[in-house]
């Protein structure tokens, strides 16, 4: 445990001790503020809640955390330092969750850092606060499910391009997996009971129902057994690819 | 001597290539063990596979009596490790690499400040404590490399190339330090250098397409090469075939080989016959036939050639 927070902690250190940070940062308070209001028509719709805001977040994640993710283990692969890290005494999984969850926190705090939002609609109205909450913890939910895939396929490669396009091609099927683009591809196919299955992880739904308000459990696990899931990917694919 | 180092039949399959094929050997405390062999000969592999970051197809490594596979950590906790070309987080600053791998390693508070101050001065890093790593030369991020291996004191050393890419001065200095620790612990380096196997190691051991193919104190090892023990002769005042004819009849000569003539002078090459020591023979002949000796030395015999010999001869078996 000490030494996941050791690695924590430097990973941490790692994003803003380089240009990452302040790019991340700056382009993703950008691009939501951005979508909110011209996109989302956040005035002209004359409600006071932050579903414009909120519903960007899926699409604004599949470009921005594949990016983040990317370098994850690519980069200490093409560097050399996964060897230096792994022979540390630490474990794969240590080694694992404390580079994720750096870079989970690191998105947290990109998130935090839209609270001007949050102020804006309770100056200009009286939004229900429990379902911004709500809306705020699932979209850190699904930044980390991003980050957990986006962890795995960076496992896969030295390349960060690779990583980022083939991230960006998997969340893009979680994002959608409840839609025709991608259930037209097993529909034909495969059984209902799959096919059911398949629907059944859509970012999109989990995400849009947590951001109604409901703090329903099976979302909550939903996501977090998906990082789960994908973190355990991390640590196979890791041990299986080391030598190369 | 305790053994610190066990390894048994260790094996290292990559598919159908065999990059290490039954190493086995033991290295006690005080040993420096230096790793001799041809680029792809299973060198870093090996080493890879005694630090714990491959797991060997079979066989096993035991460090201070801890299997590296079923008790990784507590293998670990006692091997300092450099990897091949010295890799470090490049963004980070000496100060806070060498503050991070401490840490992992459970320093903590003053230990940790005291034990990186110490290792600071040993390596010489003063100067660019502070600077992004990636803005170091060479010589100076294999130092760092270095530092954070004997950070925290390892019974076990595996250096992965530790002097490539320095400069003579600098390889001097890195040397220097392997053998001041050399007491303390049992270290097992890399290396293209052969002159750097006469200068730290007590063991040297060639390995040929994964398999040990020699293995004993760099002076067993060049007993080994075809001119050792031979002697070099610069005579005047005597035909060059005269010479090469009355060296012939001195007792224990093997061969005498011409190494041309340059005015006067007679250059030639004298091997013995197995075991025997000639030199001083061959100068007293010398000069009771009149000749002038203008150079005369004993070969010792070049580890380059041994290294060449048994390598090539191994590749050309398979």
């Amino acid at each position: 445990m000490e030494r996941i927070r050791v690695i924590f902690k430097r990973e941490l250190a790692g994003y803003f001790a380089t240009p990452i940070a302040a790019v991340f940062i700056v382009i993703f308070l950008m691009l939501s503020g951005a979508f909110t209001f011209y996109l989302g028509n956040y005035f002209v719709r004359g409600q006071a809640d932050l579903v414009p805001f909120f519903d960007f977040h899926p699409w604004l994640y599949l470009v921005l955390i594949p990016a983040l993710a990317m370098r994850l283990w690519a980069e200490e692969r093409r560097s050399g330092t996964i060897e230096l890290l792994l022979t540390l005494p630490v474990t794969m999984w240590e080694a694992v969750v404390g580079k994720f969850l750096a870079a989970w926190c690191f998105t947290g705090v990109a998130l935090a850092l839209t609270f001007p939002m949050w102020i804006t609609v309770n100056l200009l109205g009286e939004p229900d606060n429990g379902v911004i909450f709500a809306s705020y913890l699932g979209s850190l939910l699904m930044a980390g499910g991003f980050l957990a895939i986006g962890s795995c396929i960076s496992a896969l490669t030295k390349n960060q391009v690779i990583a980022f396009v083939v991230s960006v091609v998997i969340c893009l099927g979680f994002i959608l997996s409840g839609f025709p683009l991608v259930l037209d591809l097993f529909s034909g196919w495969a059984p209902q009971l799959l096919l059911s299955a398949i629907s059944s992880f859509s970012f999109l739904t989990h995400f849009q129902s947590i951001s109604k308000g409901v703090l329903d459990l099976r979302d909550i696990l939903y996501f977090l057994s998906l990082i789960a899931f994908w973190l355990f990917a991390t640590a196979t694919v890791i041990d299986m690819k080391k030598a190369e | 001597m305790t053994s610190m180092v066990e390894i048994s039949n260790l094996r290292k399959t990559f598919g159908p290539i065999v990059a290490v094929d039954g190493v086995s050997f033991t290295l006690g405390k005080g040993e420096v063990l230096g790793f001799l062999g041809p680029n792809g000969a299973g060198k870093s592999t090996t080493m890879k596979m005694i630090t714990g970051f491959l797991t060997p197809t079979s066989g096993s490594v035991k460090v201070c009596g801890h299997d590296v596979q079923d008790d990784a950590l507590a293998a670990k906790t006692r091997i300092g490790y450099l990897p091949e070309g010295a890799p470090a987080y490049h963004d980070m600053t000496p100060a806070s690499f060498l503050k991070f791998i401490g840490e992992m390693r459970g320093q903590r508070g003053d230990v940790l400040k005291r034990t990186i101050f110490e290792t600071v001065e040993k390596v010489n890093l003063q100067s660019v404590l502070n600077q992004p790593i990636e803005t170091l030369s060479k010589g100076f991020k294999r130092r760092v490399g270095l530092a954070q291996a004997i950070l925290h004191d390892p019974e076990v050393l595996v250096l992965d190339e530790p002097t490539d890419g320095l400069d003579p001065n600098q390889k001097h200095e890195v040397r220097t330090l392997i053998r001041a620790m050399a007491q303390e612990k049992a270290i097992i380096l890399s290396t293209h250098i052969l002159e750097e196997v006469h200068a730290v190691c007590s063991r040297a051991m060639i390995i040929a397409k994964g398999k040990v193919v020699s293995d004993g104190t760099p002076a067993e090892l060049e007993g080994q090469a075809p001119t050792h023990n031979s002697v070099l002769v610069t005579v005047s005042g005597v035909e060059p075939a005269l010479a090469h004819e009355r060296f012939m009849t001195v007792n224990g000569v093997k061969k005498v080989e011409d190494h041309g003539t340059d005015g006067d002078l007679v250059r030639m090459r004298i091997y013995p016959d197995e075991g025997k020591w000639i030199l001083s023979a061959i100068g007293q002949y010398a000069r009771e036939q009149g000749w002038e000796v203008q150079e005369l030395y004993q070969d010792r015999g070049q580890l380059d050639d041994v290294f060449r010999l048994l390598t090539t001869q191994k590749q050309a078996l398979s």
